[in-house]
C-alpha cells in the first residue's frame, strides 16, 4: 500500500506528523519531487487560469504521484488552530482536484477542523488511519509515535532551521547543526510555508538573501506565544490562518525584534494576500521609525534574476541606512 | 453628521431613505463611474477584488464630498469581504482623510457589537423611528425586487427596448418619492403598469439564462457592464440569483439558503465564502427548471469564485446545461463582454433549435 503526498501547500506544516504516522502503520509514503517546470506546467494545463499559482502546483504535483501510488492524501484542511480556516482553495481543494485532473486514485479527503477541540488532531489522524488497518493499538501508536516527532519539528524550525533541514534532522535522529546566522542586516522574511520554503517558487530567495549578509527570519521562528500575544494587537484579525501567521509575525518583529526591513513574498493573484500585503505594508510605514518594505510577487514566469535585482538593491538601502556600505 | 455608504445596485434608494429618516445629512454615493475605478485602482492593492476597489473609489469620491460618517457591513470569512471596512478604514486613515467607519458585523455573529452600533446610529431619533421607517424601507426593497424582476421578463419581449430601459427608471424614481408604506406599495404598482404598458410582442419565447455569482458583480451594472441590459436587448430573460430583499434576509439577518447549498453539496461539500458554494448550487437549480444557460460572473482573483469555477464543467456536464464565466476587472472592456455574450447566446439557439427538432 502506497500512500501519495504533494509537496506543497499543507505539506510544510504537516509532513513530519503525517510521514511518522504512516511508517508506524507500515504504509509506504511516496511524496512527489521538488517543484520544478514541468511540474507546474502540467498543474498549469489542469487548472482553470485564474488560480494562483501554489494552487496550480499542487495540481502538477498530483499529476505527479496520481499513477504512482494506491491512495492520495488530500485532506480538506478547514482550520489548524481552531480560531481561524485557511484560505477557501484550501476548503475547496479536494473538489477542484476531483473535478480537474481526471484517472485519480482513491482520495483521502479526510476534514480536519480545529474549532472542534484540541484532541481533533488525533481523532483526525485516526479516521485516516482506519482507512489502513483495523487494528486500533497500531493506529494509536503510531499517533503517539508522530506527535513525538511533530513536536521535535516545530522546535527545530523555532530554532531557524528549514523544513527541508529539520525533516533531515528527524530522519537521521541527528543533533541539529548548531546555526548561527551571521550577518550584518536583520530582514524578517514573511510569507506562507509553500511560498517561501519551495524554492522553485521562491527562486531560492532565502539562500539568496543570506549570501548577501543579511540574517533572515521567518514566521516560523516566532515563538507560539509571541504570536498569541501578537494577535491581540489589531483591532480585527484576517480571517485566514496563514495570512495572520504573516501579520502576527511581522507585528513581533517590528514591535519586539528590531528588525531592519521586511519582505513579504506573496503570489500572484493571491486573494488573501491583497489584505495581508496592505496591512504589513501600512503597519512597516506606520511604525516609528519607519520599516522599509518590500514586496516580491511570484507567478509562473518569476525569473531568479529580476528577484536578484531588486532584492540587491533593497538589502543595499538597508545597509547604506545603517551606515554600513 | 454626514453620512454615506458603498453603492451596489438600486441598494441606494433605500439606504439613503433610512438614513435621512433618522436624522443624518446623507451625501449620495454617485454611480460608479470610470473615474470611481481608477481612483480605487490607484489605491486599492492591486489584487484586491473589483468590488474592493469600487467601492473604496465611492469612498474617494464621498470623502471629498465631505462624508464623515461611512456605514459598511462587516463579516467574519472565509472570505476578504469582512475584513473590506477595516482595511478600507486604514487605507482612507493613510491618505489623510480621518473619516470614521462604522462597520455593522452579522447580528447573530456579534450581538453586542451590533446593538451599540445600532444605538449610535439611531440615537437622533429613536427607535420608534426605525422601526416605523425600517418597514417602509423594507417595503422599498420588495418593490424593487418585483420592478426588477418584471423588467427582466418584459424587456426580452419588448418592441422597443429603449421604451421600456426608459420607463424603468421612471419607476425606480416614483418607489425613490414614496413616503409611506402605502405609498410604495401605489409606486411598485404604477412602475409595473409602465413597465406593462410598452408594446412587447408575447408570442416571443426568449432564452432563459440564469446569472449567478459574486453579489456586487452580479447586483452593480458599473461592475458588469450591464450585462442584465445586454441580455434582455439581446432577447434573453435572465433571471437573476441574487436579489436584494432576499439577500438581506438570508445574509444580514441570517445565515440562510439552505436549499442552494444542498443543492451544490454532491459537487462541493464546503462553505467556501463568498457565493462560491451557492454558485454551483443554482447551477443545478436553473438545469432543473429548464433553464437554456448560465452566466457565472465573478472578479478577478475571488477566491469562492475560483473554486467554484474548478468545478462547473463537471455540473454542467451532469445536468446538461451550458455555463459561461465571466472573471472581471478594471481592464475587461464593454466589447468584450459582448462578443462573448452574443458567442454565448448563438450556442444557446443552436441548443434549442436541436432540441426541439429532436
Ligand atoms: S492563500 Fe493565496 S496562495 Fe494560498 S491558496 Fe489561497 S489564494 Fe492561493
Ligand atoms: S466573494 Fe470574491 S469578490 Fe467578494 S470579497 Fe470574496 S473574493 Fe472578494
Amino acid at each position: 500500500m502506497r500512500v501519495g503526498i504533494p509537496r506543497t501547500l499543507s505539506f510544510f506544516t504537516l509532513y513530519p506528523l503525517l510521514k511518522p504516522f504512516f511508517d508506524g502503520l507500515g504504509v509506504e509514503v511516496v511524496v512527489s519531487p521538488a517543484s520544478n517546470k514541468a511540474l507546474l506546467d502540467e498543474g498549469v494545463k489542469d487548472t482553470v487560469n485564474d488560480a494562483c499559482v501554489p494552487i496550480k502546483l499542487f495540481h502538477g504535483h498530483v499529476v505527479a504521484l496520481k499513477d504512482k501510488v494506491d491512495v492520495l492524501f488530500m485532506p480538506r484542511i478547514i482550520s489548524l488552530d481552531g480560531k481561524n480556516t485557511l484560505c477557501p482553495k484550501f476548503l475547496g481543494l479536494p473538489d477542484m482536484v476531483k473535478y480537474s485532473v481526471s484517472n485519480l486514485p482513491e482520495i483521502i479527503e479526510t476534514r480536519l477542523d480545529m474549532k472542534k477541540g484540541k484532541m481533533e488532531i488525533y481523532r483526525f489522524l485516526y479516521r485516516v488511519g482506519k482507512r489502513f488497518t483495523d487494528n486500533k493499538v497500531k493506529i494509536l501508536r503510531a499517533i503517539w509515535h508522530a506527535r513525538y516527532k511533530f513536536s521535535r519539528y516545530r522546535k527545530l524550525l523555532l530554532k531557524g532551521l528549514t523544513p527541508e533541514e529539520a525533516f533531515t534532522c528527524l530522519h537521521t535522529g541527528q543533533e541539529p547543526p548548531h546555526k548561527e546566522q551571521s550577518g550584518q542586516i536583520k530582514l524578517a522574511v514573511l510569507g506562507y510555508p509553500y511560498t517561501i520554503y519551495d524554492d522553485y517558487i521562491s527562486v531560492g530567495l532565502l539562500d539568496m538573501l543570506r549570501e548577501q549578509g543579511v540574517r533572515v527570519y521567518t514566521a516560523e521562528m516566532v515563538p507560539e506565544e509571541a504570536m498569541k500575544r501578537m494577535s491581540k494587537k489589531l483591532p480585527k484579525n484576517l480571517f485566514w490562518y496563514y495570512s495572520n501567521r504573516v501579520v502576527w509575525g511581522s507585528q513581533y518583529y517590528i514591535n519586539e525584534q528590531n528588525i531592519d526591513g521586511i519582505i513579504h513574498v506573496t503570489a500572484f493573484s493571491c486573494g488573501p494576500d491583497s489584505m495581508t500585503n496592505k496591512l504589513v505594508e501600512l503597519e512597516a510605514k506606520q511604525h516609528q521609525p519607519k520599516i522599509p518594505f518590500l514586496t516580491i510577487t511570484v507567478d509562473e514566469h518569476t525569473g531568479e534574476a529580476g528577484v536578484a535585482t531588486r532584492v540587491e538593491a533593497f538589502v543595499d538601502l538597508i545597509k547604506r541606512k545603517k551606515g554600513i556600505i | 453628521m454626514k453620512i454615506s455608504f458603498p453603492y451596489m445596485g438600486t441598494s441606494h434608494i433605500v439606504v439613503s431613505y433610512l438614513f435621512e429618516k433618522l436624522g443624518f445629512e446623507v451625501i449620495y454615493p454617485p454611480t460608479p463611474s470610470k473615474r470611481t475605478l481608477s481612483l480605487g485602482v490607484q489605491y486599492a492593492p492591486e489584487f484586491a477584488c473589483l468590488p474592493f476597489k469600487i467601492v473604496l473609489g465611492t469612498y474617494l469620491e464621498v470623502v471629498e464630498k465631505g462624508a464623515e460618517i461611512l456605514i459598511t457591513s462587516g463579516g467574519c470569512g472565509p472570505c476578504r469581504a469582512g475584513y473590506y471596512g477595516e482595511l478600507h478604514k486604514r487605507i482612507l486613515h493613510d491618505l489623510g482623510y480621518p473619516v470614521e467607519m462604522i462597520v455593522i458585523e452579522p447580528p447573530l455573529v456579534e450581538p453586542l457589537d451590533f446593538l451599540r452600533k445600532l444605538h449610535k446610529i439611531v440615537k437622533p431619533k429613536g427607535i420608534f423611528n426605525l422601526l416605523h421607517y425600517g418597514r417602509i424601507a423594507l417595503e422599498k426593497l420588495k418593490a424593487l425586487d418585483v420592478v426588477e424582476s418584471t423588467l427582466h421578463e418584459l424587456r426580452p419581449l419588448a418592441l422597443d427596448k429603449q421604451q421600456i430601459n426608459q420607463a424603468y427608471i421612471e419607476g425606480l424614481e416614483l418607489i425613490r418619492q414614496a413616503d409611506s408604506v402605502k405609498e410604495v406599495i401605489e409606486a411598485k404598482k404604477a412602475a409595473l403598469e409602465m413597465l406593462e404598458s410598452v408594446p412587447a410582442d408575447h408570442t416571443f419565447k426568449p432564452l432563459r439564462i440564469g446569472l449567478i455569482g459574486e453579489i456586487y458583480v452580479v447586483l452593480e451594472p458599473a461592475a458588469n457592464h450591464d450585462i442584465e441590459r445586454l441580455l434582455g436587448e439581446r432577447g434573453a430573460y435572465v433571471h437573476r440569483s441574487i436579489f436584494l430583499a432576499n439577500w438581506t434576509r438570508d445574509n444580514v439577518l441570517a445565515h440562510g439558503e439552505k436549499d442552494i447549498r444542498a443543492m451544490a453539496i454532491p459537487y462541493l461539500n464546503q462553505m467556501v465564502g463568498g457565493h462560491g458554494q451557492n454558485s454551483v448550487g443554482e447551477v443545478v437549480r436553473y438545469a432543473e427548471e429548464g433553464f437554456d444557460g448560465v452566466i457565472q460572473l465573478a472578479p478577478f482573483t475571488c477566491i469562492p469564485e475560483i473554486v467554484a469555477k474548478s468545478i462547473m464543467p463537471a455540473v454542467s456536464r451532469d445536468k446538461n446545461i451550458p455555463v459561461m464565466t465571466l472573471f472581471l476587472d478594471e481592464q475587461t472592456g464593454q466589447a468584450g463582454i459582448e462578443t462573448r455574450i452574443e458567442a454565448f447566446l448563438d450556442l444557446l439557439w443552436q441548443k434549442r433549435k436541436k432540441q426541439e427538432a429532436s
